[in-house]
């Protein structure tokens, strides 16, 4: 593994990943390097492959080929889904999937950091230190008032945060963030925006994004992908200004 | 803590103390009111309620799955049989030489066989201790080994509901066979005693019956303790979004294995007291039709409630003892009528009914009036009421 060559201070790396689904191409030579702290955007058009990257990255899919390396020694292509949780990678999804039969209080419970045993469960009492956590989340995501709210039942941009604050509660290192402005208004846009700048000053975040806008409110490194693999990276700017990329966007 | 969830839960409250009510009063009726009596109740009846409990503590185990976990198990009537047969493989060992070929160590159905002794896995069950030990490591074991396999390969919805539904086939088949050492066709019968107790009089009937309320009690407390605890929401979680719970970091399948171990060990303590009861298990306790009914049951007692599938076992049951004896072909038809009325009208079965009609009265206020203030406070209390009402009925 160390042969690989992988800095120090690289948290995620992906080299050379494919994956084909009946013969199509998802992912083709796909490589990429997220080091400690970093904030990115990655855009591309649909079918770009973004969301099978996350796939990848978070065990649900397995790669043909490639290696996908966290923290430069532990081998992601070798975990499942709730291995690489518990590693410290979390994943939030295009769609808002909180649970919404239970409250807000309750989904953010479920994801606090701890034992995620069976039997840890069915003995597990809140302590005071977590309910103060769990506090701090609620009001930190803005949803302090509607702890007991039952989660089916607040806004879509609500059910967003609801589910950032729940990745947060489980410290994971890498957040991965699928679309998180879609079906936003503008003012929730620039709200989740500010969000997510703020958790990346503790953590590294990769935001799969569509809206040009956002992108720019994030204000950070761009990398676009193409069919499967990487077209260009750079700052936003640079990137709107690359022939392919102009192509590949304005060309269809 | 064990007080904080239970107090919590009114609903289920007042179903206990219904139940153990009904325990106190059926037994007095039974026993200390003179058979001439009108308010003198039969053996035969208490019988029959003790079979309802035993449906009971059944629905309670498929509630806990389905109901909170979204399993659909079509097959869980192998676990009661299975059970069943532990129960059964000691009563026949109490016979000894009563039976027919007055043979000491082999049941009649193995004498008739020619056998010469008995099989190894009938050995230890004329102790009533290993006997009970069985009856919930028997459905354990096979609960385990299917769910293993069929979770961990993340078998879910619909497939495994007909997995399960072959499962319990697979069993019926080959509990037919008469090689298989379990009486085929005939299954166990001719029970004489239990613990020393003549099955027959009507204080082991009744004894039974009390057995079969206070293991239906028992059980749904420890349902509702689990159902409370974090690890109930974990399995809600795995209900409704099964991918996120995985990536929030819990194995889905051993959340979806815990429960199920357990809730066919309930299953199986349900067998084993309905067998004594009714006097026979044979191979027709696993046919797929009785999962489906029981299934039924809890769809229409309202799932993922505990108190909703007691409810609709004993009320469907109830029902069929009436209607069966009324109309015995109609039977089946206005069971799968009610099913689908169920599935149209009352998606959430006869315990949410009164939570259903305050809902809709309280949108029609709703929408006459403009002043909306908490219509929905005293829904809980209220429906306690309602379901109350049900049971006393019964």
């Amino acid at each position: 593994m160390i042969d690989k060559h992988i800095p120090n201070d690289t948290i995620l790396y992906l080299n050379g990943v494919s994956v084909s689904f009946d013969g199509f191409k998802a992912i083709n030579g796909l490589s990429l390097i997220l080091k400690e702290g970093d904030l990115r955007a990655v855009i591309g058009p649909n079918g770009a492959g973004k969301s099978t990257m996350m796939d990848i990255i978070t065990g649900k899919t397995r790669p043909d080929e490639g290696d996908v390396y966290f923290k430069g020694t532990i081998d992601l292509t070798q975990h499942d889904e709730a291995d690489i949780a518990n590693l410290g990678i979390g994943r939030k999804f295009q769609k808002p999937s909180v649970i919404e039969t239970l409250s807000v209080w309750e989904n953010l419970e479920l994801a606090l950091a701890g034992n995620r045993s069976p039997w840890q469960s069915l003995v597990f009492k809140l302590n005071g230190t977590d309910r103060k956590r769990l506090e701090d989340m609620a009001n930190y995501i803005n949803l302090g008032d509607q702890q007991e709210t039952i989660a089916g039942d607040i806004s879509h941009g609500q059910k967003q945060w609801l589910e950032i604050g729940m990745l947060l509660l489980q410290e994971p290192e890498v957040l991965l963030v699928d679309e998180p402005a879609a079906g936003m208004t503008d003012e929730e846009t620039f709200k989740t925006a500010d969000l997510l700048r703020d958790v990346a000053k503790s953590r590294s975040v990769i935001v799969v994004e569509h809206d040009m806008e956002f992108v720019k409110a994030l204000d950070c490194p761009v990398t676009v992908l193409h069919e499967g693999s990487v077209l260009s990276e750079g700052t936003l700017d640079a990137v709107q200004s690359d022939e392919q990329v102009i192509e590949v966007y304005l060309g269809r | 803590m064990k007080d904080s969830f239970l107090m919590k839960d009114k609903a289920g409250l007042r179903m206990l103390s219904i139940l153990g009510a009904a325990l106190v009063i059926i037994t007095f009726l039974n026993q200390a009111v003179p058979v001439d009596n009108p308010l003198h109740i039969t053996t035969y009846t208490v019988t029959l309620f003790g079979k309802y409990l035993c449906y009971a503590l059944l629905a309670l185990a498929v509630d806990l799955i389905w109901g909170y976990c979204g399993i659909l198990s079509l097959g869980h009537g192998a676990f009661f049989a299975l059970g069943g047969y532990a129960m059964g493989m000691y009563l026949m060992r109490q016979i000894g030489d009563r039976g027919v070929y007055g043979n000491p160590e082999l049941p009649d159905f193995m004498v008739f066989l020619d056998w010469q002794e008995l099989p190894w896995y009938w050995q230890g069950f004329d102790s009533f201790g290993f006997a009970m030990i069985m009856v919930l490591v028997a459905p354990a074991i096979l609960a385990f080994v299917f769910g293993w396999l069929a979770f961990r390969s993340r078998v879910t919805g619909v497939y495994l509901s007909i997995i399960t539904q072959a499962l319990t086939y697979a069993l019926m088949l080959a509990f037919f066979q008469n090689d298989m050492g379990f009486g085929g066709n005939n299954g166990l019968t001719d029970f004489k005693d239990i613990l020393g107790f003549d099955l027959q009089s009507d204080d082991t009937r009744i004894g039974l019956f009390l057995a079969s309320g206070i293991a239906l009690a028992l059980g749904y407390i420890l349902c509702r303790w689990i159902v409370s605890s974090r690890l109930g929401r974990v399995l809600v979680a795995v209900r409704d979004s099964e991918s996120r719970t995985r990536f929030l970091g819990y194995r889905v399948e051993h959340y979806k294995l815990v429960v199920f171990v357990l809730s066919a060990m309930l299953a199986g303590v349900a067998g084993a007291l309905y067998v004594p009861q009714v006097g026979i298990i044979n191979p027709g306790e696993f046919a797929p039709i009785n999962s489906i009914e029981l299934v039924i049951w809890v769809a229409m007692g309202g799932r993922g409630t505990l108190y909703g599938a007691i409810l609709g076992a004993i009320l469907v049951n109830y029902a069929k003892t009436w209607f069966t004896g009324v109309l015995p072909d109609a039977w089946l038809f206005l069971l799968g009528a009610l099913f689908v009325v169920t599935t149209l009208y009352l998606p959430k079965g006869i315990a949410g009914l009164y939570s259903q009609i305050r809902e809709r009265q309280a949108e029609k206020k709703a929408t006459s009036a403009s002043s909306n203030t908490e219509p929905n406070e005293s829904i809980p209390a209220s429906q306690d009421a309602q379901k109350s009402k049900l049971v006393e009925e019964v």
